[in-house]
C-alpha cells in the first residue's frame, strides 16, 4: 500500500545491523566468530497501520524486535520508534510501547490477572482515572471478565494470551509489538485474538508489527508484509503482491464419476495429479484465464463437479522462502 | 535515564506495592509459608548449638569468650536474613531471569532493573534466621563481660552494613550470571560462608583468610570490628577498637561496587544480546 503523506512515521528504520560475536566450541578460550544477524536493513511503518514481520527461523526477525524494543543494541544503523532511540534511552522509549511475547508472561504467575494490571498500573505510573478506563475497556474487549480473579497460572493458554494483551496496553501505547500472539492457540482463541488487534488498530490508530509464523494471521491483519531472510529485507509489500509475483497460478480440480479421461490442455496450463476419480489441473491466469479453461473443458464426459482454488498463504510463503534459499 | 512524563509512583512507593503483592503471593499458602520459617528457625538454631557446646566444654578458646561469639554470630545471621529477604530477585536472577529469557520482559519495563529485581520478592522465610540471630545476639550482650552498652549503638548500623554486604553479593552474583549460569554455586562461598565466617572472631583464621574477609569481602568491618567496639574487646592483632564504630561503612562502599558492576553487566548484556 502507498503511504499517504499525512501519515506520519511510527518507526522509521534505516540500515540496521547487528553481528553477534560467538565462541568457537564453546571453550573460554577458542577463537571467536562474527554471525551477522541483520545485514542493513531499512524500512518504516506510518502511524496506525499493522505491518507484518515474517521470515524463516534464523532470519534475523527476533533480533530486529528486540532492537525495536530497546532491550538490545545494533552494531550499527538508525532506528527511531516515536521519535525515540530505543537503546539510548530505554525507560522513556518502553513506557510508550507495548510488548507481547506469545512464548512467556508479564504477568505474574502468582497473582490474579487482575493484581497483575494494578502492578503494571504503578509500574508504568498510570493515572488512576486512566488506568480504570482502560481495565474497563479490555475486560469488555478481550473477554477478562471471568478470568480477572483468576491467578496467571491457572489460566489457560487462549485466556492468559487475552490477560497478556490486555497488560501489554494499559498504558496506551502508540506501538504494539507482537511477537508470535497466536502460538499454541486454538481457534476461537486465534480469531478472538485477531479481532481485537484489527479493532485496535482501526479505532484508536495504534501501529502494530506482528510477527508470527501463522501466515492466516498476515492475511488476516496486515495492510503489509515485510519478509525478512539472512538479515536482509527479501520483500515488503501488501500480501497480494507477493501473492502475484510469487505463486500466481491457480489451481483447478475436476471430479468424475468415472476414470478422468485424457485430455489436450491450453498452454499455461497442465495436469499436476491424476487420482481415481479426480484431476488437477494447475494453470496461469495470465496465460489462461479461467473462464477460457474452463469453457475448454467444460464439456467432458463424465464431469460431476469442478472447483477453482488459489494456492494456500503457507504454499506462498514456503515458495518464497524457496526462491530466495531464505 | 530519562524519567517517562506520565510516571505517578516513586519508586520507593512501587518497591512497596511489589514487595506487597509477593507477600499477598506468598501467603496465599500460608501453611507452607509457615512450615519454611519454622525450618529456617531451627535449622540456624542447631548450627549454634554447635558453637555453643564447644564453648560449654572448654569454657573460653583462644581468649574468646561465649558472648563475644554470641554477638557475632546474632549479628552475622540478622545481617544475612536482611539480605536475603531483600535479595531474592537476584539469588534466583540466573534460573528465573537469564535461563529463561525473561529478563528481556524486565528490559521492557520503564524502571531500574534494580528496582525490579530487588521487587521480585520481598522474602518472607528468612524471618526465622532473623529472629534466632536476633535472640542469640541478646543472649550474648547479656553473657559478655564487658558490654559497653552506649557503644552498643553501633550494632544497628553494623546489621545495616552487614546487610547491605550481603545484598552486594548477591547482585554480584546476579551479575555473573550474564557470564555463566553454571557453577555460580561457587558464590555460596562468599553467602554461607560468609555467615560461617563470619561467626567467628577474625583471629582464629590465617592470614590469608583474614586478609579475603577484611579487604575483599569486607566481612570483618560489619561484624568483627563492631563487636570489638560495643563489647570493648581489645583487638590481639592491634587494631584500635574505634573502628568498629566507622568500618560498617565498608558494606556500603562494598553494595556500591557491586551496584557498578551489575550496570556495566547489563549494558554488557544489551549490546551483545547474550
Amino acid at each position: 500500500m502507498q503511504t499517504p503523506p499525512s501519515r506520519s512515521d511510527a518507526i522509521t528504520v534505516s540500515s540496521l545491523r547487528k553481528t553477534y560475536r560467538i565462541r568457537e566450541g564453546g571453550s573460554w578460550r577458542g577463537k571467536t566468530r562474527d554471525i551477522v544477524a541483520l545485514d542493513g536493513i531499512s524500512f518504516s511503518v506510518p502511524k496506525g497501520q499493522i505491518a507484518g514481520f515474517i521470515g524463516p527461523n534464523g532470519a534475523g526477525k527476533s533480533t530486529a524486535i528486540k532492537i525495536l524494543s530497546g532491550i538490545l543494541r545494533p552494531t550499527s544503523g538508525e532506528v527511531q520508534v516515536n521519535g525515540l532511540v530505543p537503546w539510548t534511552n530505554r525507560i522513556a522509549h518502553v513506557a510508550r510501547i507495548g510488548v507481547v511475547f506469545g512464548q512467556r508472561t508479564q504477568l505474574w504467575w502468582d497473582l490474579s490477572v487482575s493484581e497483575g494490571l494494578a502492578l503494571l498500573r504503578d509500574i508504568y505510573g498510570v493515572e488512576p482515572e486512566r488506568f480504570a478506563r482502560n481495565r474497563a475497556r479490555l475486560a469488555d474487549a478481550l473477554d477478562l471478565g471471568e478470568i480477572m480473579d483468576q491467578s496467571v497460572r491457572q489460566l489457560s493458554l487462549g485466556q492468559r494470551m487475552r490477560a497478556e494483551i490486555a497488560a501489554s496496553l494499559i498504558h496506551d501505547p502508540d506501538i504494539l509489538i507482537l511477537d508470535e500472539p497466536t502460538i499454541g492457540l486454538d481457534a476461537p482463541s486465534k480469531l478472538a485474538v485477531r479481532a481485537f488487534v484489527h479493532e485496535l488498530c482501526r479505532d484508536r490508530g495504534t501501529t502494530v508489527l506482528l510477527t508470527t509464523h501463522d501466515m492466516h494471521d498476515i492475511e488476516a491483519l496486515a495492510e503489509r508484509v515485510i519478509v525478512i531472510g539472512h538479515g536482509r529485507i527479501l520483500a515488503d509489500s501488501p500480501f497480494e503482491d507477493l501473492r502475484t509475483t510469487t505463486l500466481s497460478e491457480r489451481i483447478l480440480e475436476l471430479d468424475f464419476h468415472d476414470t478422468p479421461p485424457a485430455l489436450t490442455l491450453p498452454a499455461g496450463a497442465h495436469e499436476t495429479a491424476r487420482e481415481l476419480h479426480s484431476l488437477t489441473i494447475t494453470f496461469d491466469p495470465r496465460q489462461i484465464p479461467a473462464p477460457a479453461l474452463v469453457a475448454h473443458i467444460g464439456h467432458l464426459p463424465g464431469l460431476d463437479d469442478l472447483r477453482i482454488s488459489r494456492p494456500s498463504i503457507d504454499e506462498i510463503i514456503t515458495r518464497f522462502y524457496a526462491d530466495h534459499a531464505a | 535515564m530519562m524519567q517517562s512524563p506520565s510516571r505517578t509512583l516513586s519508586d520507593p512507593g512501587l518497591y512497596r506495592r511489589m514487595a506487597g503483592a509477593s507477600i499477598v503471593a506468598q501467603l496465599r499458602y500460608p501453611g507452607t509459608f509457615i512450615i519454611q520459617a519454622i525450618g529456617n528457625f531451627v535449622t540456624t538454631l542447631l548450627s549454634f548449638f554447635g558453637i555453643w557446646s564447644l564453648f560449654h566444654r572448654f569454657g573460653s578458646i583462644a581468649g574468646w569468650d561465649i558472648g563475644t561469639v554470641a554477638v557475632l554470630y546474632g549479628l552475622v545471621n540478622v545481617a544475612f536474613a536482611i539480605a536475603e529477604t531483600l535479595g531474592r530477585g537476584f539469588e534466583v536472577f540466573g534460573g528465573e531471569y537469564v535461563r529463561t529469557g525473561s529478563f528481556d520482559r524486565l528490559l521492557l519495563r520503564p524502571r531500574s532493573t534494580l528496582l525490579l529485581l530487588l521487587g521480585h520478592e520481598l522474602r518472607l522465610r528468612p524471618i526465622g534466621r532473623f529472629l534466632q540471630g536476633l535472640f542469640v545476639l541478646a543472649a550474648g550482650l547479656w553473657l559478655a563481660p564487658h558490654v559497653q552498652w552506649t557503644a552498643t549503638l553501633v550494632l544497628p548500623w553494623a546489621i545495616a552494613g552487614g546487610a547491605a554486604m550481603f545484598l552486594g553479593v548477591l547482585i554480584g552474583q546476579a551479575a555473573l550470571c550474564f557470564i555463566t549460569v553454571e557453577g555460580l554455586e561457587v558464590v555460596n562461598v562468599l553467602t554461607y560462608g560468609g555467615v560461617e565466617a563470619g561467626q567467628y572472631p577474625l583471629t582464629m583464621f590465617g592470614r590469608w583468610l583474614r586478609r579475603f574477609i577484611t579487604f575483599v569481602l569486607p566481612l570483618a568491618a560489619v561484624c568483627y570490628y563492631p563487636t570489638l567496639f560495643s563489647l570493648n574487646h581489645p583487638d590481639p592483632l592491634d587494631v584500635p577498637t574505634w573502628i568498629g564504630a566507622l568500618s560498617p561503612a565498608a558494606g556500603f562502599a562494598f553494595l556500591g561496587v557491586m551496584v557498578l558492576a551489575w550496570n556495566r553487566a547489563v549494558a554488557g548484556y544489551v549490546s551483545s544480546g547474550s
